[in-house]
């Protein structure tokens, strides 16, 4: 089954990529809809809502994205895809951006030929455990079972960590997050891992979240980071661009709520710059002069977002940490508009 | 009077190729053939083009990379730091287990439900017809995660084993069955231990020697020896004498509870037997199809015939009508096991890592290398399928009806 889609995905491959290769910026107003990769359901980052509406973190970028280009956030056509799924849904031109809490690793860039336009979520690889199990560390793992998603980098940064540790584990491969929950939830594995936001907003959909811990341990880098594919450098700055968009409308204090009112002109030339009132910014990227206005009305600035999504309001409840402004001591930070 | 001559050699035009039905169906298949080859051409020229345009190129030097990943079963020897190819090995023998234990379990499944359906008996004949069509109409892949829920969710876990008052425990101190898996004791091969081994297999040859002697005393004498006492006594005693003579090298390793889970014993995980159960039961049912068609291709004047000569009836099911019934059967049967070798690409749904989950899932996504995977993916499949056909088409051949 799994061989017959992807052979299906490889000859529309062959067939599409004639087609995509024309430049997917084109193609996207052409078609009017941006056709986004997303999670299978990861809440908090992509899920449909009670209205089979696609809300979360990554969905927002979809929306900002479409915005920008096509004025409108709805016009999105959200594909979900697996870990397995994902990459050839992107080099097939199924799929014109991939916003799936994906990794930016070197081979992923270098190998696969792919283009990550930017992180936007820092994250790391953690575990969790029901606290019955008494455990403390993930050190302390040693002989357990533990649930892992299969084609990620968490696989492998799994084997490296007990591998160094010199303690052993038995992995059991899961496809997506849901059977993780399953699978966990049943007890078929000691621990869950994935990125730690991953397992702060599996955790909130428990029954009885405080029933498990997520360990202080974090084992890996994991810059989560939307990504195009390689080669098409006019799309790739669209989206590049985009994403820095409302990082700085964050960093200048550009909201959602304020955007209309600043973009008949202010004071701040920078502001100025990005909501299109001064210079041609956004004829440079081929877009309306408003893009960034329109990008930030869809879902608001990058705080915004984050605060809607998984903030420490909501019940995945996640800190900024890393994912704060440089300003304030994050690794946010977004190159000048100019 | 009557002259007989040459009717008038026609002249060949190229009309002929529609209008003259002795050259029409050459002139359709030439026009097919050529277009198939055209469209594969097109498609394979299309592929190397567009990888071209990509900047891709064909080549196997991943699966000499170190793999990165661990497996949660592997026959033979594998931790991380060994190769994608070790890793696709790992999973090929995975593949060949479960489908080798589904084809035997399939198919003593699938003859007594086939022999069962055909039954006397009201109540067998409909509970083996309820069995049939119930598993037949269902696919295998619910059939899989359906077994998989229930070993997961309704088993134990390790967790329940624990403390005074535990909820579950071992069966007979020797086997445990979880949500993860079956633990059962393995056997520990102490010295003195392979004459017990060599012994067992001497007394395996020896059943079967007796037991063609007995045939072959019976067809030159007329005279009926005894078979199932004999061959149940070769069968045991000289190993049990050779066991306990030689002290009782082999031991058994019984699991225990240590850590997070049972250590000790063999341990069968529970993809593997969702996944083996999944497809026995599946594809038993179609079996018992098989072999109900084939019985009842045997003409009844054959059993009468044999039933007037004085057999009981088990005699005439297996001496006369399973060996003439096999004919029919082993045909379709060579597909079912086809089927069962293919269908364990099922696998990686539960978790069982078998080629598909290998090297068509894990190395495929780490690596990026799609087309080499699934070109080695079809390549397997095909080989171990052709593989299958070829020694059950010898076997068929052995079967056949024999003309003198």
């Amino acid at each position: 089954m799994k061989k017959s889609v992807l052979l299906g995905a490889l000859s529309v491959a062959g067939v599409a990529a004639g087609v995509a290769s024309a430049g997917t910026l084109d193609d996207v107003k052409a078609r009017g809809k941006l056709n986004c990769g997303v999670t299978t359901g990861l809440v908090g980052f992509a899920a449909p809502d009670a209205n089979g509406e696609w809300k979360g973190f990554d969905v927002d970028v979809c929306r900002a994205v479409a915005a920008a280009v096509l004025g409108d956030g709805s016009a999105v056509e959200f594909v979900p895809t697996t870990g397995k799924t994902r990459f050839t849904a992107l080099a097939s031109g199924e799929i014109d951006l991939l916003a799936r809490n994906t990794t930016w690793t070197f081979s992923r860039d270098v190998d696969l030929k792919f283009e990550f336009v930017g992180v936007n979520y820092y994250d790391g690889q953690g575990f969790l455990v029901p606290k019955e199990l008494g455990v403390s560390s993930a050190k302390e793992l040693d002989g357990a079972t533990v649930c892992i998603q299969t084609g990620t980098t968490t696989e492998l940064n799994l084997a490296d960590f007990f591998r160094s540790n010199n303690i052993s584990y038995e992995p059991v491969p899961i496809e997506t997050n849901a059977e993780g929950q399953q699978q966990y939830l049943a007890g078929a594995c000691d621990a869950y891992t994935t990125d730690a936001s991953g397992l702060a907003s599996t955790r909130a959909t428990f029954e009885d979240p405080s029933a498990h811990v997520i360990l202080p341990e974090i084992i890996s880098k994991e810059p989560l980071a939307p990504l195009v594919r390689h080669g098409d450098n006019e799309w790739g700055d669209v989206v590049r661009w985009t994403l820095n968009a409302l990082i700085a409308a964050e960093e200048l204090n550009v909201t959602s709520a304020n955007v209309g009112e600043l973009a008949a002109g202010t004071e701040n030339p920078e502001i100025n710059r990005l909501l299109g009132t001064e210079g041609t910014l956004g004829e440079m990227l081929g877009l309306d002069a408003d893009w960034a206005q329109k990008a930030i009305t869809a879902g608001g600035n990058y705080g915004e977002i984050f605060a809607k999504n998984i903030g420490e309001t909501t019940p995945i409840g996640l800190a900024r940490g890393l994912n704060a402004q440089w300003t304030d001591g994050g690794l946010l930070y977004a190159p000048p508009f100019r | 009077m009557t002259t007989i001559s040459d009717p008038p050699t026609e002249q060949f035009r190229l009309s002929m190729l529609l209008n003259d039905t002795r050259y029409r169906s050459a002139t359709f298949q030439a026009i097919a053939v050529i277009l198939l080859v055209a469209s594969i051409a097109y498609l394979g020229s299309n592929l190397a083009k567009n990888l071209r345009e990509a900047g891709l190129d064909i080549s196997f030097g991943f699966l000499s990379t170190p793999a990165g990943y661990d497996i949660n079963q592997t026959l033979i020897p594998y931790n991380n730091q060994d190769t994608n190819l070790r890793a696709a090995l790992v999973g090929i023998l995975n593949t060949l287990l479960v489908s080798f234990l589904a084809c035997a379990t399939a198919t003593i499944l699938g003859v007594f439900a086939g022999v069962l359906r055909l039954s006397q008996n009201w109540l067998v004949r409909k509970l083996m017809s309820f069995y049939v069509e119930i598993f037949r109409n269902i696919p295998v892949l619910i059939w899989i995660l359906i077994i998989y829920g229930i070993m997961t969710v309704s088993m134990p876990g390790p967790r329940d084993f624990r403390g005074e008052n535990a909820s579950a425990s071992m069966l007979l101190d020797a086997v445990a069955v979880t949500n993860r898996g079956v633990y059962i004791p393995a056997p520990v091969w102490g010295p003195g231990s392979m004459v017990v081994v060599a012994v067992f297999v001497l007394s395996v040859i020896g059943v079967f020697a007796y037991r063609r002697y007995a045939t072959k005393l019976l067809y030159d004498t007329g005279r009926l020896l005894p078979t199932t006492w004999p061959s149940i006594a070769i069968f045991f005693v000289p190993t049990l004498l050779a066991f306990f003579v030689m002290g009782s090298p082999i031991g058994l390793d019984y699991p225990a509870l240590k850590g997070f889970n049972f250590q000790g014993g063999i341990k069968i995980g529970a993809p593997l037997i969702a996944l083996w159960f999944a497809l026995s039961v599946y594809t038993g049912a179609f079996i018992a199809e098989n072999v109900r068609a084939g019985i009842q291709a045997v003409s009844k004047g054959q059993t009468e015939a044999a039933a007037a000569l004085g057999l009981r009836p088990g005699r005439i099911m297996n001496l006369v009508v399973l060996p003439q019934a096999l004919r029919v059967i082993i045909p379709p049967l060579i597909s079912q096991y086809l089927n069962i070798t293919k269908n364990s690409s099922l696998a990686i749904l539960v978790g069982y890592a078998d080629i598909t989950a290998t090297l068509g899932g894990i190395t495929m996504n780490q690596t990026g290398r799609a087309i080499e995977c699934v070109v080695l993916l079809m390549l397997f499949y095909l080989v171990i399928s052709l593989c299958i056909s070829l020694v059950m088409n010898v076997y068929n051949s052995t079967t056949r009806l024999k003309e003198r």
